[in-house]
C-alpha cells in the first residue's frame, strides 16, 4: 500500500503547501505565481489520478484514514472515497488547472491571492468529498465558502460585492440550520461522536428524522441550487470572474446532489423516502421554468447559469427517483455538467476577454472571424444539449429510464427540458455565431490562441469520450449507489408501510 | 411469429466485419476532412474535399454491397424464414442495472435493402455534388457534413437497439441542422436549420419517452427482442392504451417529427434553404424516411396495437393529403417538391398504417430514387437557371438543358404514376393494400392524393419546361446543361426510376415482419382507377398550364379565400410561430424572468434581507450609549416585572 495509505491527507496538503508557498512568494514576480498556481494545480491532478488506478469497483469506502482530533466529543479526522465521491474528487482536480490556465492572462490585480484563493477553494472541495465525520465535513463545507467569496467580491464584476454578499448569505441560512441538525443529531443519538458510520447504526425517530431531513434538504437545496432557491446563482455567476464561474458551476453545484446522497438520505431515510416526490417535483419545475428563463436571457453567462438550474433538475430528479440507475444516472451527470457548463463559461469568458461583454446581441457571424471557436462552442452546446455520442446524453438517459418507474409523470414532464435545452443552445449559438459580422468591432477578433485551445480541447476531448465509453466510469460509481439505495430502501421502508411507498420494490 | 416460420442468428465473421467498414469509411471522411479542411482550402486543394468524401460514400456502397452478397448467400435456398446477424463491437455504450446497451449492429433484409439505398443514392448525391458545389468556397465543410451524415444515417438503419438507432437519429438530424444552415450567413438559412432541429426535438422527446416505456415494460430495447416479445403479447384492440400502444404512440410521435407528418412537418419545407443536393439526399430519399423504416422495423409491435396502427394509417393519409394542396400553389420549384415529399412520407405512413409494411418499405425506396431524380434535377435546373428558384421565372427550358428535361420527365412520370414506372408499382400496391383490407375512406382519399400528385408534378413540370422562357434575355442567353458530374447521377437515377418497381421489395423485406404473409392483392380495379387518376392529373394540368395558360389565374380569382388559405399552408406555420414567439418566448420573458423570478422569488429573498435590515436600524435606536436611557429602561422594566410579580 504505501503512499496509498496518505493519499487522501496528500491531496488536501498538496494544494495548500501550495498556497502557502505562492503567498510567501515575492509579490512583484506575478509570473512566478501563476507558474506555481498551475504547478501545485497540475501536480494535484496527477496525484489524484492513482486514486482512479487504485481504486476498486466494490462498494466500500477505499483509501481510508483516521486520526483523532477532539476525542472527547468523538470527532476524528475521517477521510475515504467511494463511488460517489471518486469521480468528484477528479473532476475537482481537473478542472481547477482547467480554470486557472483559462484565466491566465485575464486576471491582472492581485494574482497572488487569486492564485492563493484559488488552491485554497480546492483544498475545501475536496476535504467536503473526502469527510466521513460530519464535522469534517461541516468545517471544510464552510471553508470551501471564504475563498469563493473573496474569487467573486474582488475579481468580479460590476455589482460584485452585492454578489457575493448574496451568496454567502443565502449558503450561510442553509448551512446554519444543517449544524442545528448536527448538533441535535448528535445529541439523539447518544453523543457517541460525528462519525457518519457509526451514526447510520443509529436510526433516528421517524418523527425527527422529519425535521432534520428538512434542515439538511435546505442547504442542499440551495446549493444545487434547485427551484425556488435558485435565484443567487445567476447573480453570483454574471459577477464572478470565469474561473469562479467555472469552479462554482464545476463542482460547488455538486455539493448540494453529493450532500443529498452522502448525508440527508442515509442519515434520515424514511424521511428521504417520504419527501421525495416533493423534492422531485421542486426539480421537474425547475427543470422546465430554468429552461424558459435560460431561453430568454440576454446575457450569455446568465443564460448558462439559468440552463444550470435546468441540468441540475435532472440531476435532482434522478437524486428523487432514488434508484440504482437513475442515482449512477445522476452522479454521472454532475461530471458531465461539470464539464459542459464549465467549457460553456470559459468560452464565454473568452469572448468577454476580447469583447468585454457578455451581451448576446452585441456578437454575431463570429463563425467567419472565429472559425475554431464557432467549431467547438457548437460541440459544447451540443454536449449541453445532450446529443447522444456526446456525455450529457447518457447522463439524462439514465436519469429519465432509472426515474419512470417512480414518478412517470415527472418524467414525461421533464422531457419538455429535451426540447427547450436545444431552443436555448441552438438560439445562443445562432445569434452568436451565424449571420453576417454586422457590429464592427467584431470584424477583427482573435481566433482562439493555443493556451485558449489548451483549455478546451481536454474538455471537449472528455465531452465525447464519456459520451461513448460510459461503463468506464459508471463501473466504479454503481456499485456504490446500489449499495446506498439498498440500504437506504430496507431502513427507509419498515414492513407496516412497505405497499405504502411507490417505488419500493423497485430498487433497480 | 406465425409458426413453422425459422429464425436464425448467423455468426459469419465476415459479415460482421464488413458491416462495420461500411460505418468506418464516412467517419474517416468526416474526421480526414474536419482536420484537414482548412490546409486544403489554404492549399487551393478544396476540389479534393469532394473527390475523398465521394471516394468514402462509394467505399462504404461496396462494403454494403458485400454485406447483402453475403448476406444472401448466407440464406439457404429457398428459406422463407428469417435470418439476421448481429455484429458486436466488443464493448457495452451504456451499462448501468440491468439497463445495459451493448454496441451491436443488427443486419437483416430490412437494413439491407435500406443500408443499400443510403450508400446507394448517397454515393451518386456525393458525386454530383462536386459538381454541384464546385464554386462554394467551404466546399470542404460542404462535404465533411455530408460523410457525417452518410454515418449517422448508416448507425441509424443498421443500430441493433432503439438506442442506438437514436444515436444516428438524432445524428442525422445534426447534420441536417449544419446542412440547411451550410450558408449559415444567411438568417433565414440559421433559422430554418435552428427550426427542423427543435421540431425534431420534440418528436425526439416522444421517442426517448417510448423508449423508457419499451424498456420498462418489455425489459429490453433490443430490436430482435422486441420484436418477439411484441409479437408474444396479446394485441390490444381499438383505444385499449395498454403498454403496446402506448410505447408504439409515443414512438410514433418521434416518427412524426423526423417524417414530417402533421403538426409536426413544418420544419421541411423550411429546410430547403440548404444546398439541394442536400434536400435529395436527407430531405427526400433519406433521413425523412427514419420514421416510416422505424414503425416498420417495429412491425410486430405496431401490428399488436389497434389505435396506432389507425393512428399511423390515419395521420398518414391526412398529411399525404393536406401537403398535396398546399403543394399546388407553392411558385418555388423546391417548395412544391418538399410539399410532394411530406404528402408521398404519409402515403408510406398510409402502407404502414393499413398492415403493408413491406409496401411501405417498397414506396420508400422507388420513392428514394425518383425524388432524389427529382431534387437533383431541379438543382440542375437551378445551376441554369444562376440560382433562381422561382418557377414564374422559367420556362421553356427544355430546349436548353435536354438531358436534364428528359430525366426530370421520367421522375414527374414515375411519381405521377405512369404506368411501368417505379412508382406506379409502389403506389398501386398502397392502394391495393387499403383497398383489399376494406379502408375504404383511406382507398379514396389516397386515390384523390395520387390524382392531385400527378397533377402538381405536372404543373411543376409544364411552368419549368414548356412554354416560353419569362426570365429575361440575359438570363435566357446564359442557359447552360450542367456537367457530366451531374447529368451522369441523373441518367443514373432516372434508371433507377423506371426500373426500381421491379424489385420484389416488399417479398425480400417480408420475414423481418414476422407477420403472416398475405397473397397480393390481385384485380384490374385498383391499377386501372390509380392510372386514371394519374393520367387525369396529368392531363389537367396540361391543360391548365399549356393549353389555356390564363386559366390558373382565373381559377384563383374566383376562389380566393381557399387561395390564400392555401398560400398561408393552412395557418401550421402561422400557429407555430405565434406559439413559440408569444407564448414561449414572450410568456417566459415577461411573466417567469420579470414577474415570478426577478419579481416573486428575489424579491423574496432581498424582501427577507431588507426586514432583517429595517429591525436592525430599528434595534440600532436603542443602542445609544447613553448610561442615564440605559438606566431608566432597566428602571422601567424593574418596574413592571415587579409590579406584574406583586399582582400575582
Amino acid at each position: 500500500m504505501g503512499a496509498s495509505n496518505y493519499l487522501l491527507s496528500l491531496l488536501l496538503l498538496l494544494p495548500l503547501l501550495g498556497a502557502v508557498v505562492i503567498a510567501l512568494a515575492p509579490r512583484a514576480n506575478v509570473g512566478l505565481q501563476k507558474t506555481l498556481g498551475m504547478a501545485f494545480s497540475l501536480a494535484t491532478f496527477a496525484l489524484s489520478l492513482l486514486l482512479v488506478t487504485g481504486f476498486e469497483p466494490v462498494a466500500e469506502m477505499q483509501f481510508v484514514e483516521r486520526y483523532d482530533w477532539i476525542p472527547a466529543y468523538g470527532i476524528s479526522f475521517h477521510l475515504g472515497i467511494d463511488g460517489l465521491s471518486l469521480w468528484l474528487v477528479i473532476l475537482t482536480t481537473f478542472l481547477t488547472p482547467v480554470a486557472l490556465l483559462g484565466s491566465w492572462s485575464s486576471i491582472e490585480q492581485r494574482v497572488k491571492e487569486f492564485n492563493v484563493f484559488m488552491l485554497l477553494l480546492e483544498v475545501g472541495m475536496l476535504g467536503v468529498f473526502f469527510a466521513l465525520d460530519l464535522f469534517v465535513f461541516y468545517i471544510f463545507w464552510e471553508a470551501m465558502l471564504i475563498p469563493m467569496y473573496f474569487l467573486i467580491g474582488i475579481w468580479g464584476h460590476g455589482r460584485r460585492i452585492y454578489a457575493a454578499v448574496k451568496f454567502f448569505l443565502y449558503t450561510m441560512a442553509g448551512s446554519v440550520l444543517m449544524l442545528v441538525a448536527f448538533l441535535v443529531l448528535y445529541k439523539e443519538t447518544g453523543a457517541v461522536g460525528f462519525g457518519l458510520a457509526e451514526l447510520l447504526k443509529r436510526p433516528v425517530d421517524p418523527g425527527l428524522q422529519f425535521w432534520l431531513f428538512l434542515a439538511f434538504a435546505l442547504a442542499f437545496a440551495i446549493k444545487v441550487p434547485m427551484f425556488p432557491f435558485h435565484t443567487w446563482l445567476p447573480d453570483a455567476h454574471v459577477e464572478a470572474p470565469t474561473a469562479g464561474s467555472v469552479i462554482l458551476a464545476g463542482v460547488l453545484l455538486k455539493m448540494g446532489g453529493y450532500g443529498f446522497l452522502r448525508l440527508a438520505m442515509p442519515l434520515f431515510p424514511q424521511a428521504a423516502l417520504e419527501m421525495a416526490p416533493w423534492i422531485a417535483l421542486l426539480a421537474v419545475i425547475g427543470i422546465v421554468y430554468g429552461a424558459l428563463v435560460s431561453l430568454v436571457q440576454p446575457d450569455m453567462k446568465k443564460l448558462v447559469a439559468y440552463s444550470s438550474v435546468s441540468h441540475l433538475g435532472f440531476v435532482m430528479l434522478g437524486v428523487a427517483a432514488f434508484s440504482t440507475t437513475s442515482v449512477t444516472g445522476a452522479v454521472y451527470q454532475m461530471l458531465n455538467h461539470g464539464i459542459s457548463t464549465g467549457a460553456l463559461f470559459l468560452m464565454v469568458g473568452m469572448l468577454y476577454d476580447r469583447r468585454h461583454t457578455r451581451d448576446i446581441a452585441e456578437f454575431g457571424g463570429l463563425k467567419t472571424v472565429m472559425p475554431w471557436f464557432a467549431a467547438l462552442f457548437l460541440m459544447v452546446g451540443l454536449s449541453s444539449i445532450a446529443v447522444p455520442g456526446f456525455n450529457g446524453f447518457v447522463g439524462e438517459f439514465l436519469i429519465l429510464v432509472g426515474s419512470w418507474r417512480a414518478f412517470p409523470g415527472m418524467v414525461i414532464a421533464a422531457s419538455l427540458g429535451v426540447i427547450l435545452a436545444a431552443a436555448y443552445v441552438l438560439w445562443m449559438i445562432q445569434r452568436v455565431l451565424y449571420g453576417e459580422v454586422t457590429n464592427p468591432k467584431n470584424e477583427k477578433l482573435p481566433d482562439l490562441s493555443p493556451r485558449e485551445l489548451a483549455v478546451l480541447l481536454p474538455l471537449v476531448f472528455l465531452a465525447v469520450y464519456m459520451g461513448i465509453f460510459s461503463p468506464q466510469f459508471t463501473r466504479t460509481i454503481e456499485p456504490s449507489v446500489a449499495a446506498l439505495v439498498r440500504d437506504v430502501r430496507s431502513a427507509g421502508a419498515p414492513a407496516h408501510n412497505a405497499a405504502a411507498l411507490p417505488a419500493a420494490a423497485d430498487a433497480r | 411469429m406465425p409458426e413453422g416460420i425459422p429464425t436464425g442468428a448467423l455468426e459469419d465473421g465476415l459479415l460482421m466485419q464488413a458491416s462495420f467498414w461500411v460505418l468506418v469509411f464516412p467517419l474517416v471522411g468526416f474526421v480526414v476532412l474536419a482536420l484537414f479542411g482548412d490546409a486544403m482550402k489554404r492549399e487551393g486543394k478544396a476540389d479534393w474535399g469532394g473527390y475523398i468524401a465521394s471516394a468514402m460514400a462509394l467505399l462504404s456502397f461496396s462494403s454494403a454491397a458485400f454485406v447483402v452478397s453475403r448476406l444472401w448467400k448466407l440464406m439457404p435456398v429457398g428459406d422463407q424464414g428469417l435470418r439476421f446477424a448481429q455484429p458486436y463491437l466488443g464493448f457495452e455504450w451504456i451499462d448501468v442495472a440491468d439497463f445495459r446497451v451493448p454496441l451491436s449492429l443488427l443486419v437483416d433484409p430490412l437494413s439491407a435493402v435500406m443500408m443499400l439505398v443510403v450508400t446507394g443514392i448517397g454515393s451518386l448525391i456525393h458525386v454530383y455534388s462536386t459538381g454541384y458545389m464546385h464554386e462554394d468556397e467551404d466546399r470542404v465543410r460542404f462535404f465533411s457534413y455530408m460523410n457525417l451524415f452518410l454515418f449517422f444515417m448508416l448507425v441509424l438503419v443498421l443500430g441493433g437497439s432503439l438506442p442506438l438507432m437514436f444515436v444516428g437519429w438524432e445524428g442525422v438530424g445534426l447534420c441536417s441542422y449544419l446542412l440547411i444552415g451550410f450558408w449559415y450567413k444567411k438568417q433565414s438559412a440559421s433559422d430554418a436549420g435552428k427550426k427542423a432541429f427543435v421540431v425534431n426535438r420534440i418528436g425526439d422527446a416522444g421517442l426517448i419517452l417510448g423508449m423508457i416505456m419499451a424498456f420498462t415494460w418489455f425489459g429490453t430495447l433490443d430490436l430482435v427482442e422486441i420484436a418477439e416479445n411484441a409479437s408474444s403479447k396479446p394485441a390490444e384492440a381499438w383505444l385499449v392504451f395498454g403498454p403496446l400502444t402506448l410505447v408504439a404512440l409515443a414512438l410514433f410521435v418521434g416518427a412524426c417529427g423526423k417524417s414530417a407528418q402533421l403538426p409536426l412537418h413544418v420544419w421541411l419545407p423550411d429546410a430547403m434553404e440548404g444546398p439541394t443536393p442536400v434536400s435529395a439526399l436527407i430531405h427526400a430519399a433519406t433521413m425523412v424516411t427514419a420514421g416510416v423504416y422505424m414503425v416498420c422495423r417495429l412491425a410486430p409491435l405496431y401490428a399488436q396495437s389497434e389505435t396506432a396502427m389507425a393512428v399511423v394509417a390515419g395521420l398518414g393519409c391526412a398529411t399525404a393529403l393536406v401537403a398535396a394542396t398546399i403543394a399546388f400553389v407553392q411558385t418555388d420549384i423546391k417548395k412544391v417538391l418538399a410539399y410532394s415529399t411530406v404528402s408521398q412520407l404519409g402515403y408510406m405512413f398510409l402502407a404502414a398504417g393499413v398492415g403493408a409494411f413491406g409496401v411501405a418499405i417498397f414506396h420508400l425506396v422507388t420513392h428514394a430514387f425518383f425524388k432524389a431524380l427529382l431534387f437533383l434535377g431541379s438543382g440542375s435546373v437551378i445551376h441554369a437557371m444562376h440560382h433562381e428558384q422561382d418557377m414564374r421565372k422559367m420556362g421553356g427550358l427544355r430546349k436548353h438543358i435536354p438531358w436534364t428535361h428528359w430525366t426530370f420527365l421520367i421522375g414527374t412520370a414515375a411519381i405521377a404514376g405512369v404506368p411501368l414506372l417505379s412508382g406506379f408499382f409502389s403506389k398501386d400496391a398502397i392502394l391495393a393494400a387499403a383497398h383489399h383490407h376494406h379502408h375504404t375512406v383511406l382507398f379514396a382519399l389516397g386515390l384523390v392524393t395520387a390524382l392531385m400528385t400527378a397533377f402538381y408534378m405536372s404543373r411543376l413540370y409544364f411552368l419549368t419546361f414548356w412554354g416560353n422562357f419569362r426570365g429575361g434575355h440575359e438570363l435566357e442567353h446564359h442557359l447552360h446543361e450542367s456537367p457530366w458530374s451531374m447529368v451522369g447521377v441523373l441518367v443514373i437515377l432516372a434508371v433507377g426510376a423506371i426500373f426500381g418497381g421491379y424489385v420484389d421489395i416488399p417479398g425480400i423485406v417480408a420475414p423481418v415482419f414476422r407477420l403472416p404473409i398475405e397473397a397480393a392483392a390481385h384485380g384490374l380495379l385498383v391499377p386501372v382507377l390509380a392510372t386514371t387518376a394519374g393520367l387525369l392529373g396529368i392531363a389537367g394540368a396540361w391543360y391548365a398550364y399549356v393549353k389555356q395558360p390564363d386559366l390558373p389565374a382565373k381559377v384563383s380569382a374566383s376562389a380566393r379565400g381557399l387561395q390564400r388559405a392555401l398560400e398561408e399552408k393552412w395557418g401550421f406555420d402561422l400557429a407555430f410561430d405565434w406559439f413559440t414567439d408569444k407564448v414561449v418566448v414572450g410568456g417566459s420573458a415577461g411573466l417567469l424572468w420579470k414577474r415570478v423570478d426577478a419579481g416573486l422569488i428575489d424579491g423574496a429573498v432581498n424582501g427577507a434581507g431588507t426586514v432583517v435590515d429595517a429591525v436592525s436600524r430599528a434595534a440600532r435606536g436603542f443602542q445609544t450609549g447613553l448610561v442615564r436611557g440605559y438606566a431608566l429602561v432597566i428602571l422601567g422594566g424593574a418596574v413592571l416585572v415587579l409590579s406584574y410579580l406583586l399582582w400575582i
